[in-house]
């Protein structure tokens, strides 16, 4: 009812929306982060987001098919730091299948629970997901249980027929040694709409900055705001046949560029290591982090200064 | 999940879960934005415990006797600076006199306190307190804003301790060495350390 007034007061005043749009986002790019974001696309490492800080994340997959149509998945991603120990997600999936359709393919819920106080040798962060997908859904966010590229080839307008609501758990373990970034993630998953057995997956990863020191100029093309690095990640199979066989495995190089004017670039290219893999997947993302926001929002609601 | 299984249509649990689906979807939105909504208060409260400097004393031995290895390295200050621009300022404060979330830096607690032991807290954060870990910003970084920190003038007594009034209200230009307890050196100059 609320939302239906302003809707209402805002196409009565179309300059006033305009106003208010333009002031939204100005508040928005006024509130700028700097970004030390790793470069891993499928991989998580132990650094949740600093409290109170949100990063609006926009990421591409392109697909290559076998018996089938190449496709293109697009996935929105919003990441708030609710406190230092604890990060929410929530993402908006979609994808276009080349010569099919483009559709909506389901959201998720995701939240990461930092385990340890303080930093150890290995870091441990809890995941919990709870996701809402159609059978389109073609992110490869992760590889769990059998999946294999034939499972991509069934044309949208079948595979959205086929809703999956899942609850996925990772142990994301990670540590830093002289620069490197080392993390290992455990992934097993439910779902909960049928009869399915726990599915496991995998996804271990690997990046050092290019440079340690931080220069005194700020700059693009520094070596420090590049991290490079590797991502292998994959199926475990399923409760009754766990392994490696049947399923799909990628390798990943992965780069991330963090510039000053606060956005970070992310590219990786992917190659199937099995004929149950897609044989090319390009993933790109850009992201870009607000500082304070969650105090932004108290203010509007009336919070404490 | 198999995609395959998409051939399989008209499950029950297609046509009798719609409801509750949406309903779950909803409750699920209003939840994130109600958690979003009660956390931004909670993180909008100023921190004035008087304990706020005592993880500090919490580094052990041997990470408080550690040298900072960039300690002659001349640029490592404004450098130091500009991660804690980037990084920092949010927090502790523009001027590094506190801010709406995090303490003084200027504070003796702070300044006093050696290399090692500042080194030691950024990288473990006070992760209860809101104070993220800073592992991720390599070593080399790490040890470039002690040596900022550690260049900073420090403020004289306890009033060093409270929040810093909102930046808002002060220009930006007269910010620099006019905030309350800062003494009138200049915000950050590149290979001047001002070490107590």
């Amino acid at each position: 009812m609320i939302l239906s007034a302003i809707k209402t007061a805002l196409l009565r005043t179309p300059a006033r929306a305009v106003q208010l749009a333009v002031g939204l986002i100005l508040a928005c790019f006024a509130l700028p982060a700097h970004a030390q974001e790793s470069p891993y696309i499928v991989t998580y490492d132990h650094y949740l987001e600093e409290p109170g800080n949100l990063e609006v994340e926009y990421f591409s997959t392109f697909g290559t098919q076998r018996a089938g149509n190449d496709f293109h998945a697009f996935w929105m991603e919003f990441e708030y730091g609710a406190t230092a120990w604890w990060t929410t997600e929530f993402y908006l999936d979609g994808q276009t299948t080349f010569n099919d359709s483009t559709l909506f393919t389901g959201f998720r819920w995701e939240n990461r629970f930092r385990l340890l106080q303080s930093e150890h040798l290995i870091n441990p962060v809890l995941y919990v997901e709870y996701e809402q997908t159609n059978g389109a859904d073609k992110s490869l966010k992760e590889v769990e249980g059998h999946d294999v590229e034939a499972d991509y080839a069934v044309p949208n307008a079948i595979a959205r027929q086929d809703h999956d609501h899942e609850i996925e758990s990772k142990l994301l373990l990670s540590g830093n040694f002289h620069g490197w970034n080392i993390a290992e993630n455990t992934i097993a998953t439910k779902n909960v709409t049928g009869g399915n057995p726990w599915e496991f997956g995998y996804a271990v990863g690997t990046s050092r900055p290019l440079a340690l020191k931080a220069s005194a100029q700020k700059c693009n093309f520094c070596r420090q705001n590049f991290i490079a690095g590797i991502e292998m990640y994959g199926g475990l199979g399923d409760r009754y046949r766990f392994g490696l066989h049947d399923t799909s495995h990628y390798l990943a190089p992965v780069v991330a560029w963090n510039l000053p004017s606060d956005w970070t670039i992310r590219l990786s290219p992917g190659f199937g290591l099995n004929d149950n893999s897609h044989r090319f997947l390009l993933r790109w993302g850009l992201s870009h982090e607000f500082e304070g926001f969650g105090s932004l929002i108290g203010h509007l609601f009336g919070g404490r200064q | 999940m198999t995609r395959t299984d998409a051939c399989r249509t008209s499950s029950p649990q297609k046509s009798g879960g719609g409801k509750l689906r949406s309903a779950f979807t909803k409750s699920s939105i209003a939840l994130l934005l109600a958690g979003t909504y009660v956390l931004a208060q909670a993180t909008g409260t100023p921190p004035a415990r008087p304990d706020i400097y005592a993880p500090l004393a919490k580094a052990p031995k041997k990470a408080v006797t550690r040298h900072n290895p960039l300690e002659t390295d001349p640029d490592a200050v404004l450098a130091g600076g500009k991660l804690f621009d980037e990084h920092c300022a949010e927090c502790h404060g523009e001027m590094a006199d506190g801010g709406k979330k995090g303490p003084s830096l200027r504070a003796p607690e702070v300044q006093q306190a050696t290399p090692g032991a500042l080194f030691w807290l950024l990288t473990n954060g006070v992760v209860r307190r809101g104070m993220p870990v800073w592992s991720k910003l390599p070593e080399p970084q790490r040890w470039q804003l002690v040596r900022y920190i550690k260049s900073l003038t420090p403020a004289a007594g306890p009033e060093s301790a409270k929040p810093a009034a909102p930046l808002d209200s002060v220009p930006r230009q007269d910010r620099a060495g006019s905030a309350p307890g800062v003494s009138g050196a200049p915000h950050r100059a590149p290979g001047k350390t001002m070490n107590p």
